[in-house]
């Protein structure tokens, strides 16, 4: 297009083959069903959400409520405790599912078992394994002189498990995410490090921590915001039991909205997890590239 | 090192292997084990656990597959709302990702870093941070207790990724699909259908098994938009069954296994494909 082209009055017709073959307006077309969808069910269902827990009365009301102090510290454990020993176990076996040999293509091909299943069937078979009465624990415990434990009836060990249900339903895809990003790395260093005759361990340390590192940070944040938003694991295994201490703020929020009809209540558990969550996706915006 | 130390050394990390196999083995698969041994319990024997069982019975499947107890009155209508959702949950995020991939790789237009920006919020922001506005739009538009509600839900959610994926594939398509378009005059529609989606269509699949997955497994969005017997999935109707104290579990443990058995199928078909993207993604951005 020549300079000044603005000045130079064109038709309609012009004006409109020029539209077709303008790239933002193609561009527009095509992502406009995306557009349309983020804007109708995300970006308006959230200034609807923020308006309403703008009122500062919620916020009073939850921070007097014991139950929304034991959910916030829940949420932490949960959050801080499942996401860093379950990365860590990944990062660990990847390195093993990176060996070689067959078996352990037959070995890791199983291991995804529980990313493959849907989350209910595991949290229902978790359930009835703890289950204080007629659960295999309870049954194994007192088969070898030990006393039974009631496993979901006790704050603690109800959070554990819940804990140890993410990491049994998620570590295999965070296993594979590490599992290819080791094979991304050149092998060229590897090679180098032996000729200065590192061992494995060295190995580890040099060459595949450094490189692996920026990987396992965005890992790290992106699984501690998804996590932080999760309903169906402590939901369906302790259901905020016993006496709503389990609650995480997904389930404590499905609590006051549907059980005691307190929506602005709900809104407002999701907010003071906001800045929080709305850090993460900064820093992961300008780390990961789309 | 001497050859025998090297065959030493070998051995000895096959046999660590080994064991560490075992254990990752043991803790992977026993709660599947137990729900599949649960399902073959006779009632009878439900209250006496143990590592096995001594008479192993298909009546729980039998049950479940005819209707024939009150908890599973209505399983193959809440079997196939599962199914009728994911369907269309897969069919429009094809068509709204293989559009959007357009754009996004092979378009490059002024406000692509603000569209890109939008999609990786809503992949980030858990989806249950919405769901209570969601849940009061839907109710405000008279949608609940239909399968449009979820399927709305779901699309928004499983876009995303199935974008991502699908768009991190296209931008390593040469550039001569542009170009052999424009030889012939073809309009951006015409080079979208005849040299674009022929060429995208693998991961396409891929992605629609994704986005299918993604609204079979869902839980909390059926959970606030469904109620009622003969609306709901089939995750919820399991749900369900825990809020009554005597829920027969060999039964609940029959509908888990076959609630479970299509997406182990086609996770294991397309484990490739579902990994790729977010991988990709994540090494590539580093």
């Amino acid at each position: 297009m020549p300079p000044f082209a603005f000045l130079v009055r064109t038709t309609r017709e012009e004006r409109m083959v020029r539209l077709l073959h303008n790239r933002t307006f193609h561009g527009f077309m095509f992502s406009a069903p995306l557009l349309a969808l983020f804007g109708a069910f995300v970006i308006y269902p959230m200034a609807f959400g923020i308006y309403y827990a703008l009122d500062r009365d919620s916020y009073r009301a939850l921070f007097g409520d014991p139950t929304f102090r034991q959910t916030v510290w829940n949420t932490i454990w949960y959050v801080g405790v499942a996401v860093n020993v379950k990365l860590f176990l990944a990062l660990l076996l990847s390195g093993i599912l990176d060996y070689p040999y067959r078996w352990i293509r037959v070995l890791s091909a199983l291991f995804l078992i529980p990313w493959a299943i849907p989350a209910l069937p595991g949290i229902l078979s978790f359930r009835w394994m703890l289950n204080s009465q007629w659960g295999i624990f309870n049954h194994l415990l007192t088969k070898f002189g030990l006393p039974s434990v009631p496993w979901l009836a006790r704050h603690d060990t109800a959070l554990g498990a819940i804990i140890v249900f993410h990491i049994w339903k998620y570590l295999p895809f965070w296993t594979i995410i590490f599992l290819a990003g080791r094979r991304a790395i050149p092998h060229e260093l590897y090679e180098a490090a032996a000729i200065d005759g590192a061992q494995p361990v060295q190995n580890f340390r040099f060459v595949t921590f450094p490189l692996l590192r920026n990987l396992y940070l965005i890992c790290t944040l992106l699984s501690m915001v998804f996590t932080l938003g999760d309903f169906t694991v402590p939901w369906l295994l302790a259901g905020g039991a016993p006496g709503d201490s389990t609650h995480v703020l997904a389930t404590l929020a499905y609590r006051y909205t549907f059980h005691m009809g307190r929506l602005e209540w709900g809104m407002a558990t999701f907010a003071v997890a906001l800045p929080v969550t709305l850090f993460f996706i900064f820093l992961l915006l300008r780390w990961v590239k789309i | 090192m001497s050859a025998s130390g090297h065959q030493r050394n070998r051995f000895l990390v096959q046999a660590g292997l080994s064991g560490l196999a075992v254990l990752i083995l043991a803790w992977t698969l026993f709660p599947v084990y137990y729900m599949v041994l649960l399902s073959l319990t006779p009632t009878n024997d439900l209250f006496r656990p143990g590592l096995y069982i001594d008479n192993p019975t298909l009546k729980s499947y039998i049950y479940t597959m005819g209707q024939d107890n009150p908890f599973v009155r209505y399983f193959w209508r809440q079997l196939g709302t599962s199914l009728i959702v994911a369907i269309w949950t897969m069919a429009t995020v094809m068509v709204i990702a293989s559009l959007g991939s357009f754009a996004m790789a092979r378009i490059h237009f002024r406000f692509r870093r603000f569209v890109s920006g939008l999609t990786l919020f809503t992949y980030i922001i858990p989806a249950s941070f919405l769901s209570i506005p969601f849940f009061k739009m839907m109710a405000d538009y008279d949608l609940l207790d239909t399968k449009l509600a979820l399927v709305l839900a779901m699309v928004t959610f499983a876009s995303p990724y199935a974008l991502w994926v699908l768009s991190d594939y296209a931008r390593t398509l040469p550039p001569e699909i542009e170009e052999a378009g424009a030889i012939d005059g073809a309009g951006a529609l015409t080079t979208f259908f005849y040299l674009y989606l022929p060429l995208i269509l693998p991961p396409l699949i891929a992605i629609g098994t994704y986005a299918f997955l993604y609204a079979w497994n869902e839980y909390l969005y059926a959970l606030l938009l469904l109620t009622g017997e003969h609306n709901i999935p089939i995750p919820v109707a399991m749900g369900n069954f825990l809020t009554t104290d005597n829920a027969p579990w060999n039964l609940l443990m029959a509908v888990s296994t076959v609630y479970a058995i299509p997406p182990v199928i086609l996770y294991y078909c397309f484990k490739r494909y579902l990994v790729s993207g977010l991988v990709s993604g994540a090494v590539v951005g580093t």
